[in-house]
């Protein structure tokens, strides 16, 4: 698979229509929108509030063209497995259904009921688009903010000093079939993993990572430029974690050092260059581990 | 043909969720609950239930799964208690706005802390402005109809409809039970068809943003299916007399007509109270009783009917709304406030955390209801420890 072409050839159904309300620039809506055309129109979206609860327009109007059920906050894991459990008793077995919820209803209060749905493992993919932040809210540090970047509750004078969840383990850790990182900026990685969960049967995650321009403070039209150099300088590295055990790495990295990535946006600004290197030998550390997860045996061979 | 069995109320409910057809049920064990989703698991295993069981890791993602299914418009059940109620009181919410015809069981259970696993209503009282229906039941036969006419109320209003019992006095006490036929059910209570369900061919939105343009005007239409369900209380309660015998209306008068003083009850202590009023009709005393079996909504003109022409009205109340008094008696008083000839309403709040309601307090109270300055029975704790030498008098 070619991960450099330009323009990748998009499946076509569009399922994501004009007039919907998000921001310039914004990662949620690039990342539905080809998620859609993956997986096509035999989808049913449970949504959990996120910034997609705006997105997916007021009533009586909405933006997609698949069914959507809204669900409270913490509640997209469950509310996902009695969908799945309504169609598959009524003998709808081939419908998709997509948890599609922001970090903050993975990482925090919604990874409760989406561990105990992948640990039952629910016939269900569920996708966490992760812009870092309660950005819906106006900005606020989540448990996917990483380490000293600026938020409206982690002011630059008392930046958030814990790095970031690694969620794909998380989910990895229940031995769920599938489980990848992706992200907006490689549209056809994207695309490819949607189409390829569609296919397995049980437990799915996809963890996207979905820039936020108010959010990151990067001019909108970067958004997909500084989303890219997260893969390229390892901070966001792109894989896939099959039954839990076996990773495979899915976009080689291009050196680009974590200094560039974090000049780029203005919720870095306050770093000094003594945290900027302690954040590149955090990456340089994590890339190795991941390399040694990659170059394991397979389990069971 | 009906079947009759010796069961505890727990296995009463699984009993009449079987006969619902149920497809879909998630729950989460809590005492005193768990016979009841124990039993449903044994019949879905054994496939004499044709339902998923979603065995979920809290009581939050309970009502969440069943939200779930119930909007693909398939028939579902959840049960709880106490502190698996009040970790649902979000979704209890947005059920009732989402207009999901859900049924679940409440057990009555006290809240903690201190942990208290022993009968109160307050764990479902606390649940009363959700837009749910509440009802309250005596006996395990009540529970097993109950939770059978729940079905058709909620499909019917598009309404969720909650079946409360006592915990232990009910959940785990055996009492014969009148177990209907499978086909008699089915004629009463038609698979579900769903008015308004998700539809892959008609793609639409399901509970999201609502601007005060249209929220104002959703929620008036939920207050309109609940002035309909009153009505419909009667209608499917007549219903199900007809069909097996016994009836259900929204209250239950015993004795009323020619009553001094009538006595409001829900719940199981009703029982009881029906001993010590037959026994004080034999004494000459004219004494009635209310059960109320609808909560909500509140049967407010039933209520003034029966209730305006006694003298004196004493509320017994299995609940405390702390800084207020009990839930049924401000209830009763707002539905009769307005009228000229009201009688006299005293407030007694008893046997709290499972402290029992037995026939000696229920005598002591009466006499005390009886004799009570008017103005000193606002709100009356009876049964109190201080107090025990004068129950016992």
């Amino acid at each position: 698979m070619s991960s450099d072409s330009r323009q990748p050839r998009l499946p076509a159904p569009e399922l994501l229509i004009s007039g919907h309300s998000a921001c310039q620039g914004c990662g949620a809506s690039v990342a539905m929108r080809l998620a859609l055309k993956a997986l096509g129109e035999q989808t049913i979206v449970v949504l959990p509030a996120c910034c997609w609860s705006i997105i997916a327009g007021a009533f009586p109007y909405t933006s997609l063209r698949v069914p959507v059920i809204h669900s409270a906050f913490e509640a997209a894991g469950a509310v996902a497995s009695g969908v799945r459990a309504a169609l598959d008793i009524t003998g709808q077995k081939n419908v998709q259904v997509l948890g599609w919820s922001g970090d903050g209803g993975t990482f925090d209060i919604g990874l409760q009921s989406l561990s105990g749905a992948v640990e039952r493992n629910e016939n269900v993919l569920f996708v966490c688009y992760d812009n870092e932040g309660y950005m819906n809210t106006g900005i606020q540090r989540s448990s996917a903010t990483p380490q000293y970047a600026w938020t409206t509750t982690t002011p630059e004078k008392y930046p958030k000093e814990t790095p970031k969840k690694n969620m794909a383990d998380i989910m990895a850790a229940h031995k769920i079939p599938y489980a990848a990182t992706t992200s907006v900026a490689f549209p056809d990685d994207l695309i490819f993993k949607f189409k390829k969960a569609a296919r397995i049967q049980g437990s799915r995650f996809i963890h996207i990572l979905s820039p936020c321009p108010p959010g990151w403070r990067i001019p909108s039209d970067q958004s997909i430029k500084v989303t890219r150099m997260a893969t390229q300088c390892n901070v966001f590295p792109i894989y896939e974690i099959e039954a839990g055990d076996n990773y495979y790495i899915n976009i080689e990295p291009e050196g680009v050092p974590v200094r560039d990535y974090l000049k780029a946006q203005g919720r870095f600004s306050h770093l000094s260059a003594e945290a900027i290197e302690q954040i590149q030998r955090r990456v340089d550390f994590e890339w190795e581990r991941l390399l040694h997860k990659a170059m394991m045996k397979r389990f069971g061979e | 043909m009906s079947e009759r069995k010796v069961i505890m109320g727990n296995h009463a409910v699984s009993y009449g969720v079987k006969l619902a057809r149920v497809q879909v049920i998630s729950a989460y064990p809590i005492t005193p609950q768990t016979q009841v989703v124990e039993m449903l698991s044994e019949m879905c295993a054994d496939a004499v239930l044709a339902a998923k069981f979603l065995k979920v890791e809290s009581e939050h993602s309970a009502l969440a799964a069943v939200i779930g299914a119930a909007t693909l418009g398939v028939r579902t059940f959840t049960a709880t208690s106490a502190q698996g109620l009040a970790l649902m009181h979000e979704l209890v919410h947005w059920s009732a706005g989402s207009r999901l015809p859900l049924v679940m069981a409440d057990v009555n259970r006290a809240m903690a802390p201190g942990w208290s696993i022993w009968p109160d209503q307050l764990d479902a009282l606390s649940q009363r402005d959700t837009g749910w229906l509440q009802l309250y039941c005596e006996s395990n036969q009540e529970i097993l109809d109950l939770t059978l006419l729940a079905y058709r109320l909620a499909e019917s209003l598009s309404m969720p409809v909650m079946v409360v019992y006592d915990a232990f006095v009910l959940s785990h006490t055996s009492e014969p039970v009148e177990i209907p036929d499978q086909s008699e059910v089915d004629a009463y209570l038609p698979a579900l068809a769903s008015r308004t369900k998700l539809d892959l061919k008609t793609p639409a939105a399901f509970g999201g943003l609502t601007s005060p343009e249209y929220y104002f005007e959703f929620r008036y239409m939920m207050q309109q299916a609940h002035d309909r369900a009153l009505v419909l209380m009667d209608e499917i309660g007549a219903e199900f007399g007809r069909r097996f015998g016994r009836n259900y209306g929204a209250l239950e008068t015993i004795d009323c007509d020619d009553a001094e003083l009538i006595l409001v009850t829900a719940g199981a202590s009703s029982s009881t109270t029906r001993v010590v009023v037959q026994e004080r009709r034999r004494r000459g005393q004219n004494i009635g009783i209310v059960k109320l079996r609808l909560f909500r909504p509140f049967p407010v003109d039933a209520i003034r009917r029966v209730l305006r022409k006694a003298r004196r009205v004493a509320v017994i109340d299995r609940n405390l709304s702390v800084g207020c008094g009990g839930i049924f008696a401000q209830e009763i008083r707002a539905a009769l406030c307005d009228l000229s000839d009201r009688p006299e309403i005293l407030g007694y709040v008893a046997g709290l955390g499972g402290r029992d309601i037995t026939l000696a307090l229920l005598n002591a109270l009466i006499d005390d209801a009886l004799e009570r300055k008017a103005e000193e029975g606002y709100l009356v704790f009876w049964g109190l420890k201080e107090e025990t030498l004068y129950v016992e008098r």
